[in-house]
């Protein structure tokens, strides 16, 4: 007991560390939740217009007059947008159809088209919106002088990322993120730290057992991350507005699995690694680099090339923030998640059982 | 000397502990016992293998070949027992800099099951000259009162061993003799030490001592043996000149060799037949002035340095 | 003489505790000077100062002709300084460091290369030039990294506790290496736990709770305190110490 209330005290006295660690959800929820979302000012645009006629012109004045868009290219061939995508230089590519005016003239009706780059769906959902906004305040006073109801209708078509996930993805993605890096990175660095300092020789030389060791270690950093989910769920329901739409008690118990995981793979790193630099290296390559790219926090996973589908599956991040967003976003009850849990406690009794394992009662 | 009697076993008991790391031969083909209840220090240099026979003493290493006992128990197969009993204390400082001095001691109290009111009669002497600091962090403490706390910290739970891994480096000259004194003591009180050092002043401290370089024993034995066997006649040689002093007595070729030595130079001789007078000559024909050149007996330095140059 | 180091009522306070009290001293040029003290009583807070590394709180002090308060940059690039504890960057072969160092300190390309087979060969290292500094036995890494700090010849050169650990003989090689240096006119500024090293100084000083006690030549001070060694004259001062936490 007097160890765990010795770690307690290394996590209180290192003020800075702790303020990172409780800010860090806070930070991350934001970030991810308004800087990304915020409106889009200035975004460049691209425009084929093979009419070239007064309605199109009118169209494509109301764009550059607008605060959100600035045009900067006008393309001659269809094959020139998705070169402009490839490059990233625009956001969006307005595309008239042939014979715009005359087609609204006769028929009554004129088709625009509007690309966006999906790949951050939350920016593409606005520019897309202030598009349709400009063009149909151009209906409107077109409307005012001709007295004949114009019909433009715009056409939204969405590059890499047709059907826009994500609105929801990044609170499950953050959730799985930040317990991923305060469990594991923090064991792993806490445990490093000793054999740093050469207390590790002192406590290995003492009758106190490794099993020991290693609980007094989780049980900090177990009661840390509760303090983060807490902050997390309070933060997306209150201010973010991402309801909890199923039971908060099982997403609780997945979240306690999830977090037994990531404990446990800390515990298994330090105990390969010496030095706290390198504990904090091998977090961050092996850790959160694949729980960024492969969770399908970021990139959905049924996009990715095979291989990177097999590895996602034994990345306990992609089970967990599958699991959150059954219960979270999508309502659904205890059935729902028990493949994830059932994976979920597999992999961590057997990393648990790796690094009971591994724990070196030695020094080398 | 050599022949240890053969009564009550031995307190620490190795035999051709050997080991390396890679290429590096760390330790090579170690043995040696220590009685109960005796200072044992290990002399010799940084890098002579004196941090590795601490780690594989202490359980924490294990040798490629040879077998140690300490205090009856194996290094390999009873390690769990051994953990029991002793006390260590590394090299580099190796407490808690970010818990104060009194949790520092309650927290190693409890590792070993103890408390420090049990025990308190042990560390008495030692702890209370750190105790009105009790609420400071370790990490604030200077490099003497660190000592004395990492000591503490080894003593509280009574050990039958103790192994202090070079406690005194970096430490001055008045503390360290204060923390000798303080291992005095806790001789006195039955306790068994093995200390490595390599101040070789803090020789002459220990019951008995080994030399230890390049992973290997020089010599085991009582300093005042090790200082007898001194193979050769010593010399202690000074002139208002002393770097010019240095040059040219290595360059007689009576010489052995020649070392500063504080304020001397200290000369060991070929010659039986030297007379100090030839010596004198020799010196004032070199332009020397207010020379003084006596006849000493060696310090363990001196034995060191023979032994390692054969 | 020309006064390499002038420090004037040099105070070095932290809150309420005055780490360095009032210390005035000079050395000259090639003198090698002993800076000893127990543990605590402020030689590394003084020894911070006189390199530019911490401002006083009070007092001046000169290295090399510069204001070590004001001109802490000139100091820096005046003077060379090697610690027990940092030496030699650890990963890098013998001649790489030679060339880092040397390079930090604004040596010239080629003078780098002649000078480094000519400290090569005086220190008897011309095989070890391609090994890596973290395979060297201790005494020649300290004798390598004095070497290095007087690499770009400056007028002062700090050493602090250099000798710790290491072997006897070594010791020995590593004080021949400080005789030359200051024979070639560097001045030699070094602490040392060992007493026989005191002897070696041609003056020294010993603090005392942040005081000078005593500063003389090692002769005299043996006079002064009736002292057959420089140990006993350390000790006599040292048990004066009214600081408990030493």
């Amino acid at each position: 007991m007097s160890f765990v209330r010795k770690e307690f005290h290394h996590i209180f006295r290192d003020k800075t560390t702790m303020a990172i660690l409780l800010l860090l959800p806070v930070l991350m929820l934001i970030l991810f939740g308004y800087a990304i979302t915020t409106e889009v000012k200035n975004s460049k645009l691209a425009i084929y217009d093979p009419s070239n006629d007064m309605a199109t012109r009118a169209i494509i004045e109301k764009f550059n007059a607008s605060e959100y868009f600035s045009v900067v290219e006008l393309l001659t061939k269809p094959a020139e947008i998705n070169e402009q995508f490839k490059n990233g230089e625009v956001k969006m590519v307005v595309v008239f159809s042939e014979k715009f005016y005359e087609n609204m003239l006769h028929t009554g009706t004129a088709q625009v088209e509007l690309i966006a780059d999906g790949t951050d769906p939350n920016s593409a959902k606005s520019v897309v919106s202030y598009a349709t906004n400009i063009i149909a305040v151009y209906q409107q006073e077109l409307f005012k002088v001709q007295k004949v109801p114009f019909q433009i209708n715009p056409q939204v078509k969405l590059l890499y990322n047709p059907q826009m996930k994500g609105a929801y993805n990044f609170v499950p993605g953050v959730m799985g993120m930040i317990l991923m890096l305060i469990c594991a990175m923090m064991t792993s660095i806490s445990i490093a730290r000793e054999k740093e300092l050469g207390t590790m020789e002192i406590l290995l030389v003492s009758p106190m057992k490794p099993i020991y060791i290693i609980i007094s270690k989780m049980i900090p950093y177990f009661f840390l991350s509760l303090v983060n989910l807490t902050t997390i769920l309070l933060l997306s329901v209150f201010v973010l507005g991402v309801p909890i739409a199923g039971s908060l008690f099982w997403l609780i118990v997945l979240s306690l699995v999830y977090i037994f995981v990531t404990l446990s793979l800390g515990l298994l790193i330090s105990s390969i690694v010496n030095s706290q630099l390198v504990a904090l290296l091998i977090s961050g390559m092996v850790l959160m680099l694949p729980v960024i790219m492969l969770s399908g926090m970021m990139f959905p996973v049924e996009n990715m090339p095979v291989f990177f589908q097999w590895l996602s599956q034994i990345i306990p991040a992609k089970w967990y923030i599958i699991g959150v967003k059954k219960i979270m976003i999508k309502g659904l009850g205890f059935t729902s998640i028990i493949p994830e849990l059932s994976v979920l406690s597999g992999m961590g009794i057997f990393l648990i059982a790796a690094s009971m394992k591994k724990f070196k009662f030695r020094l080398e | 000397m050599e022949e240890q009697n053969i009564n009550p076993a031995p307190s620490i008991h190795c035999e051709s502990l050997s080991k390396s790391y890679g290429k590096v031969e760390a330790l090579k083909n170690i043995s040696f016992n220590v009685e109960k209840g005796e200072i044992f220090g290990i002399i010799g240099p940084d890098g002579a293998g004196k941090t590795t026979l601490f780690r594989i003493l202490t359980t924490l290493l294990l040798a490629d070949s040879g077998t140690a006992i300490v205090d009856g128990f194996d290094v390999v197969k009873n390690y769990r027992e051994i953990r029991n009993r002793v006390g260590y204390v590394p090299g580099r400082f190796s407490l808690y800099q970010d818990l104060t001095v009194e949790e520092n001691l309650n927290f190693f109290a409890t590792v070993f099951n103890t408390s420090i009111a049990e025990n308190y009669e042990l560390i008495k002497d030692i702890y209370q000259q750190i105790e009105p600091f009790k609420t400071r962090r370790a990490g604030k403490l200077s490099g003497g009162m660190k000592q004395k706390l990492a000591l503490s910290c080894a003593l509280i739970h009574k050990p039958s061993v103790l192994f202090l891994d070079e406690p005194t480096t970096g430490v001055d000259p008045v503390s360290r003799k204060e923390f000798w004194s303080m291992l005095k003591k806790l001789k006195e009180q039955g306790i068994t030490i093995l200390v490595s050092t390599p101040y070789m002043d803090e020789a002459s401290l220990c019951d008995r001592i080994a030399l230890i370089q390049n992973g290997q024993f020089l010599k085991i034995d009582t300093p005042q043996n090790i200082v007898k066997q001194f193979g050769n006649a010593l010399l202690a040689v000074r002139s208002d000149s002393m770097s010019k002093l240095l040059k040219d007595l290595r360059e007689n070729e009576l010489t052995k060799s020649c070392f500063a030595f504080g304020d001397k130079h200290h000369v060991t001789i070929q010659d039986s037949a030297f007379k100090i007078q030839h010596l004198k000559e020799y010196l004032e024909q070199k332009g020397h002035t207010s020379i003084e050149i006596e006849f000493i007996e060696p310090g363990i330095e001196d034995c060191f340095m023979e032994l390692s140059q054969r | 003489m020309e006064k390499v180091i002038v420090v004037e009522n040099l105070t070095k306070k932290f809150g309420n505790f005055t780490a360095v009290d009032h210390i005035s001293f000079e050395v000259e040029r090639g003198e090698i000077f002993g800076f000893l003290g127990a543990n605590g009583a402020g030689k590394t807070t003084a020894m911070r100062m006189l390199c530019g590394l911490s401002i006083p709180t009070s007092g001046k002090g000169f290295v090399a002709g510069f204001d070590i308060h004001t001109q802490s940059e000139q100091v820096k690039k005046n003077i060379g300084y090697m610690s027990q504890k940092f030496a030699l960057s650890e990963d890098l072969k013998v001649w790489e460091n030679i060339r880092l160092f040397a390079g930090i300190y604004g040596v010239p390309e080629k003078k780098i290369a002649l000078k480094t087979d000519e400290l090569l060969k005086r220190l008897g290292f011309e095989s070890e030039r391609d090994t890596l500094v973290k395979s060297l036995p201790l005494g020649w890494k300290q004798k390598l990294a004095f070497s290095v700090a007087i690499f770009h010849e400056p007028k002062v050169v700090f050493l602090d506790e250099p000798t710790g650990g290491v072997d006897p003989a070594t010791r020995r090689q590593f004080w021949e290496l400080i005789y030359q240096a200051a024979d070639r006119g560097i001045t030699v500024f070094v602490t040392t736990h060992y007493m026989d090293e005191a002897e070696y100084c041609d003056r020294v000083s010993i603090m005392v709770d942040g005081r000078i006690d005593a500063l003389d030549s090692p002769k005299n001070l043996k006079n002064e305190f009736n002292a057959n060694n420089m140990d006993e004259v350390f000790h006599q001062l040292a048990r004066k110490a009214k600081r408990v936490d030493r």
